[in-house]
């Protein structure tokens, strides 16, 4: 029959669908690599290949300092919401206490809720004790968004965990977080990497939270230094370009290394609960 | 949870009960207790406090003002207000239809079929889900720039009367906005649709076969409804981001020309943060907040529906 033909019909619009996917990305790759005084016209290929633009847009963008910034906040917020929800995530998984479908309810909601809906008096309740222009004005809120969907996530690893390793555990004498140090975490070490990545990138890719928190320009995270950097180079792509692979690039690293986990946890943790 | 529910009854023959693997019921709430402050903290009580803002005129300085329903009759009759939830529906038919309807396509073509390198494939679609918003909007812009990238390949093509200011038009610059959030959504619709057609029982297309369904008939009998809760989840995580977006308005057009490209979150960040109006910025939160909660509990229940 038309078998080839067909195979051959969806791989090329599988190919088509790739490229479209790519291209923009290719398009701003080849542009920063083009010299900050080059003339850039479409998607020309760069001559000679250089990291000047880099160079210069790191320097101007003060792009180092911005990084650190993210990275402390990203950081942090891991670390606090993997450990918050590690708890919140056991206790909904394994244990049964009265009111417990309730409390779950609960956090779901800030699974759905658009933080857009919280973020007016958080700005003006940490102005007036002095958490705006800090680290911790986008720390924790964010951590408290990351709880909502870590207590679902954890909730659903630690349902699926098999009941028997638990009850070993138990007979041996662990106690209840003995349990969950000794015996789950090694074992949900998938479940438990697949959240940290999501909340790194969330965290990392953040804006709105930022652009509100940090508007006294002391201290930036990358992604608004770029948009800071935007307005003050209009016009000069390769700059530009430069600078916004800057911005994206750690997470599109950790992105080649565990894309699996991206691609899991976004498309399995929207909302079966 | 009926799942859950069994696998519970199972662990719990040890006591003679259906309790959890022995565990106190109390200490429940003492693993609870640290996340449920801090979520509380910095969610649940900002949410109501943004309530409360909301019945009220406050410039975010001087004391506010008791204004009852006032600023919410503002969201759904003040012109510059009310058109921004419009926009948000145009958004939608881009980020969550447009991309829907690819990946249905791309579903029912490869759903028979052993695709190879399709891991590669996922990865490549799946990569503009995790490029900072910021930094697509800045690339966009690029290429929707009165002599970018897309103009030049419209004049070199011969199209030059087509080229345009995009982002500066006032009837492209919101569609335009729209198709980045396509790009955006497109990969992620297909890798679920994808993944979920090829999850379908071969057995069921031979049978539609055998009772002589065509290609069309196979897609709606066979492969749509297997798809249904791919679809539910397709459609309620793009139809948020889009009723949410404001990276890509910041970022590409600051809401213009003229408010042709503002949207809620947009016009919420402008009213409580640049002209002095948090009130109506938390009405517009909260209504935003319950146009998601509406629309997410509507998909899923449809979805649950079509499902007898």
């Amino acid at each position: 029959m038309s078998g080839t033909l067909e195979r051959a019909v969806n791989y090329g619009l599988l190919v088509l669908f790739s490229v479209l996917a790519l291209a923009p990305i290719a398009g701003i790759l080849l542009t920063a690599f083009h010299g900050p005084d080059a003339v850039v016209s479409g998607f020309a290929i760069p001559d000679p290949f250089t990291l000047d633009s880099f160079r210069q847009a790191w320097k101007e963008g003060a792009f180092g300092s911005s990084l650190w910034t993210s990275a402390m906040i990203t950081s942090t917020t891991v670390a606090l919401s993997t450990v918050l929800s590690l708890l919140t995530g056991y206790a909904f998984g394994t244990m049964r206490f009265r009111g417990s479908s309730f409390l779950f309810y609960v956090f779901l909601f800030g699974l759905l809720m658009p933080f857009e809906a919280t973020i007016i008096p958080l700005y003006f309740d940490f102005r007036r004790i002095g958490l705006t222009d800090t680290v911790w004005g986008v720390i924790l809120p964010s951590t408290a968004l990351s709880i909502a969907f870590g207590t679902f996530w954890m909730r659903a690893f630690f349902l699926s965990a098999p009941r028997s390793l638990i009850e070993a555990a138990r007979i041996d004498g662990a106690s209840s977080l003995g349990v969950l140090v000794r015996v789950l975490l090694p074992y949900g070490r998938p479940a438990i990497l697949t959240m940290v990545v999501l909340v790194f990138m969330w965290t990392w890719n953040d804006f709105l939270l930022s652009l509100v928190m940090l508007s006294g320009q002391n201290i930036l995270t990358a992604p608004l230094s770029l948009v800071f950097f935007q307005t003050q180079r209009q016009t000069h792509v390769q700059l530009l370009a430069a600078a916004s692979i800057i911005v994206a690039f750690p997470v599109l690293l950790v992105y080649v290394f565990l894309q699996r986990h991206f691609i899991r946890g976004m498309v399995s943790g929207s909302l079966k609960g | 949870m009926t799942a859950a529910a069994s696998v519970e009854a199972a662990g719990g023959r040890h006591r003679g009960d259906v309790r959890p693997p022995g565990e106190p019921r109390r200490i429940g709430y003492l693993y609870v207790l640290p996340g449920l402050l801090v979520y509380a903290a910095f969610v649940l009580v900002p949410f109501g406090h943004t309530l409360w803002i909301s019945f009220h005129a406050w410039d975010g300085i001087t004391p506010s003002a008791w204004v009852g329903l006032d600023n919410y009759r503002r969201v759904f009759t003040d012109p510059q207000v009310r058109e921004t939830f419009t926009h948000a529906l145009v958004l939608v038919l881009f980020y969550a239809l447009l991309p829907l309807v690819l990946g249905l396509l791309l579903a029912a073509l490869l759903s028979r079929m052993r695709v190879r390198g399709i891991s590669v494939f996922r990865a490549v679609l799946f990569l503009p889900q995790v490029v900072a918003l910021v930094s697509v909007g800045i690339v966009w812009r690029w290429i929707l720039a009165p002599d970018g990238p897309l103009n030049e390949g419209l004049r070199a093509a011969g199209l030059g009367s087509s080229a345009r200011p995009w982002l500066g038009d006032f009837g492209w610059a919101l569609p335009s906005v729209g198709l980045v959030g396509t790009w955006v959504m497109f990969g992620l619709a297909m890798v679920l649709l994808v993944a979920g057609a090829q999850k379908i029982p071969t057995s069921l297309y031979d049978a539609a076969r055998v009772d002589g369904a065509g290609p069309v008939r196979e897609f709606f009998v066979v492969t749509l409804p297997g798809l249904r809760n791919e679809i539910v989840v397709v459609l309620v995580l793009t139809t948020t981001a889009a009723l949410r977006s404001f990276d890509l308005v910041y970022v590409m057009t600051g809401g213009g020309p003229g408010t042709s490209t503002s949207v809620p979150s947009y016009r919420l960040y402008t009213a409580a943060f640049q002209t002095g109006e948090a009130g109506l910025g938390a009405a517009i939160g909260i209504v935003l907040a319950i146009a998601i909660f509406i629309v997410a509990f509507a998909i899923t229940r449809v979805g649950e529906r079509s499902s007898t």
